[in-house]
């Protein structure tokens, strides 16, 4: 008969503070959860009787990694609230932003966090010593999009210049030439992290449940869309609480999210497994390489599929710049924005999923109402399932051994805890 | 000789300002040869529990948290507030303005009281903070800065005059003539006065220089027939701490 207690305390290379707890008792299951102990953020509250202008400043805060994530959001909530239609120009400038923080935030998961897992050491700092070339590898591909970011947004995280209706301040055309280069030089670094990435040995694992991303008929989606479910639903933006179904669980600390099922999963497997056929066919051959097949049951190929969809933004980053230097930058002021009072719910797709803004504004323009609902409140629920399914699996093994497969299965869906902005804490019942 | 011992802990953040210090090693990787990072749990598992410089992201936001940072301060040689929200409060201090039972029960409803939480505070409101690196997020060349000089045994310098001084050396045109505000005039320097380069005004990510009344950017207040306590109004983004303490509103 087994018993095998695993705890790992303050999970590490997640983002915000995690607990596994799995507890089982001759054999059988007692206890397997996620703990959540980061404290509480309340930016819904801290957005109520601002300025919806700020609004995009104040939430790119919730996540120094998807801040061009959150800001984005913000904006075309507030945006499609107002009514504000930003430019073509802009709607091109934003995408180019969005590729630049996929591929930023898939680089720092992938290389950084996940691969050390399979190296076998604690971080990528010893495998700087034992594997240069992948390290510096890893290190170029993430200067080249902060370096992107920066371009637009005026810096790495945090960005500056995008604003309701447009931007403060636009990339000159030589700027976005040098970008167009250097990316198309980091074709070659994509074409080796593919290589490096299908020789490791992923789990084996694999549990039906429901994705859930955005969809456009004419794009690989990112930015605006309709909510797309893997279960065949689809729904507009403002129907989103019929998907996120937010519940407070008592047995858990993050507020739970489900739809057709116990819980369904966002993120980049999520997208990849819901929009395959519109992947850049770059994209499509790297999924190939990977494995990695529509539609994937195998939560630990998330860091695949984000690998898929560095492939993807490269390209498409390419092929943004290359429509604007054909259109010319021309220098525009935002759209003037005429303040009533109005509701609004904008979505975007960022890094690790499918995120919800929804605000209330006043004919003040200040807010009055406000509601995000982030990707990994989405996951939780899909995560315990999920520990739930495989600690039956890999019991036999040593309890080190099980540590990493959980630490490695919550990983994989790269948590971002900190931007849990709907999360609970409850006492540890062990 | 041994590397000194670094660790980097996070409190309630956004961890944007220790991305920044990932970026830093990653263009200055010569650091990691003269430091020893022991604790760093955004990017290695390992732990180590004996440092020398603690770097604390983050603001304080409920009373557990001030245990946990006094017991870094205990072991802790030098501590080095990290960004906005360890220096000054940062954007969790907004919702100070509120109250905090409003605050709990909007977010999480009948179910408010299963979690802890205070007023959001800085570092320095519950231990001794030695050295502070402004800003939302840090700049990257002034963390290297303050690095090297704790390194060689100096005080680092963080500069402590306006950022209209930093904006006219870029030769921006003033905000404030294309109708739009900034708290230039009252905010500390040493972003390279980046949000107005990106037509931005200035939301004060850095904190007040000292004594505003008597150090403001002058002339850029007398061009454009401003107040410093007009100007003080509007730090609503990351200045709230500041603002209340100075207010004497009391944070318990
Ligand atoms: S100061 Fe700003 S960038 Fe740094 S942790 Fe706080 S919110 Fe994030
Ligand atoms: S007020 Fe702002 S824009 Fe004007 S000079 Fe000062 S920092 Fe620059
Ligand atoms: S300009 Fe102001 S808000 Fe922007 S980074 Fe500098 S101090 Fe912070």
């Amino acid at each position: 008969m087994t018993n095998v207690s695993v705890n790992v305390h303050h999970l590490t290379r997640v983002e915000g503070h995690g607990n596994i707890i799995v507890d089982v008792r001759n054999g059988e299951l007692k206890e397997c959860r996620l703990e959540i102990v980061e404290s509480p953020r309340f930016f819904e509250a801290m957005l109520l009787g601002k300025p919806y202008q700020q609004a995009s400043h104040i939430t790119s805060r919730i996540c120094g990694i998807c801040a061009v994530g959150h800001a984005t959001t913000s904006l075309r909530t507030s945006e499609r609230a107002l009514g504000v239609e930003p430019s073509q120009q802009t709607v091109l400038l934003r995408k180019l932003n969005f590729f630049g923080e996929i591929i930023d935030s898939h680089v720092l998961h992938t290389y950084m966090l996940v691969a050390p897992d399979f190296f076998g050491v604690g971080s990528v700092i010893p495998l700087a010593k034992t594997h240069t070339d992948v390290v510096l590898r890893a290190l170029r591909i993430k200067k080249l999009s902060g370096d992107l970011c920066a371009m637009i947004g005026g810096r790495h995280t945090h960005p500056i210049a995008l604003c309701v209706g447009g931007f403060t301040h636009l990339p000159n055309e030589s700027e976005l030439r040098a970008m167009r280069k250097r990316l198309v030089d980091a074709r070659r670094d994509m074409d080796e992290t593919v290589a490096l990435f299908k020789t490791l040995d992923w789990p084996q694992f694999e549990r039906e449940t429901e994705y859930v991303s955005l969809t456009k008929s004419d794009e690989y989606a990112f930015i605006d869309g309709q909510i797309k479910t893997s279960d065949g639903f689809l729904y507009d933006l403002d129907a989103y609480r019929q998907v996120t179904n937010e519940k407070i669980v008592p047995h858990s600390t993050a507020k739970h999210a489900s739809h057709n099922r116990e819980s369904y999963m966002v993120g980049a497997l999520a997208r990849v497994n819901n929009n395959f056929d519109q992947l850049h066919p770059q994209a499509k051959d790297a999924a190939a390489q990977l494995g990695l097949e529509p539609i994937c049951y195998n939560s630990f190929l998330n860091s695949a599929a984000q690998i898929v969809e560095m492939v993807h933004s490269v390209e498409e980053s390419i092929r943004t710049i290359d429509e604007l230097l054909a259109r010319g930058i021309k220098p525009e002021e935002p759209v003037e924005v005429e303040v009533k009072e109005c509701t609004g719910v904008g979505s975007c797709d960022v890094p690790r999923g499918i995120l919800f803004h929804d605000y209330e504004i006043g004919d003040d323009g200040l807010i009055t109402g406000a509601n995000c609902v982030i990707p990994t409140g989405q996951n939780y629920a899909n995560m315990e399932a999920d520990m739930r399914a495989l600690v039956p699996q890999i019991l036999d093994r040593p309890e080190p051994e099980i540590t990493l497969m959980m630490e490695m299965l919550i990983r994989a869906y790269d948590p971002c805890i900190s931007c849990s902005t709907h999360f609970l804490e409850v006492e540890f019942v062990g | 000789m041994s590397r000194p011992k670094v660790a980097f802990f996070d409190f309630t953040s956004c961890e944007g300002c220790q991305l920044t210090v990932l970026d830093a090693l990653q263009t200055h990787p010569e650091l990691l040869d003269a430091v020893e990072i022991v604790q760093f749990r955004e990017a290695m598992s390992e732990k180590g529990e004996d440092y020398l410089i603690a770097f604390v992201e983050g603001s304080l936001a409920r009373p557990a948290d001030e245990e946990r940072l006094r017991g870094i301060r205990e072991k802790a040689g030098i501590l080095v507030a990290l960004g906005s929200c360890a220096h000054i409060g940062g954007v969790n201090a907004i919702r100070n303005r509120q109250p905090l039972e409003k605050v709990r029960k909007h977010v999480y409803g009948e179910k408010w009281e299963w979690f802890d939480a205070y007023e959001a505070r800085p570092a320095s409101a519950a231990v001794k903070v030695d050295f502070f690196i402004p800003g939302c997020p840090i700049d990257r060349s002034e963390f290297l800065e303050v690095v090297t000089a704790l390194l060689l045994g100096r005080q680092p310098k963080i500069r402590d005059y306006p950022l209209c001084v930093e904006c006219k050396l870029k030769e921006n045109v003033c905000l404030y003539d294309k109708g739009k505000s900034c708290l230039g005039p009252i905010i500390r320097a040493g972003c390279g006065a980046i949000c107005p380069t990106y037509g931005d005004g200035c939301e004060g990510c850095r904190g007040l220089i000292t004594n505003p009344n008597i150090n403001a950017a002058e002339d850029v207040l007398k061009e454009h027939g401003l107040s410093v306590k007009e100007i003080m109004a509007q730090m609503d983004m990351f200045g709230t701490y500041q603002m209340m303490e100075m207010e004497g509103v009391g944070h318990d």
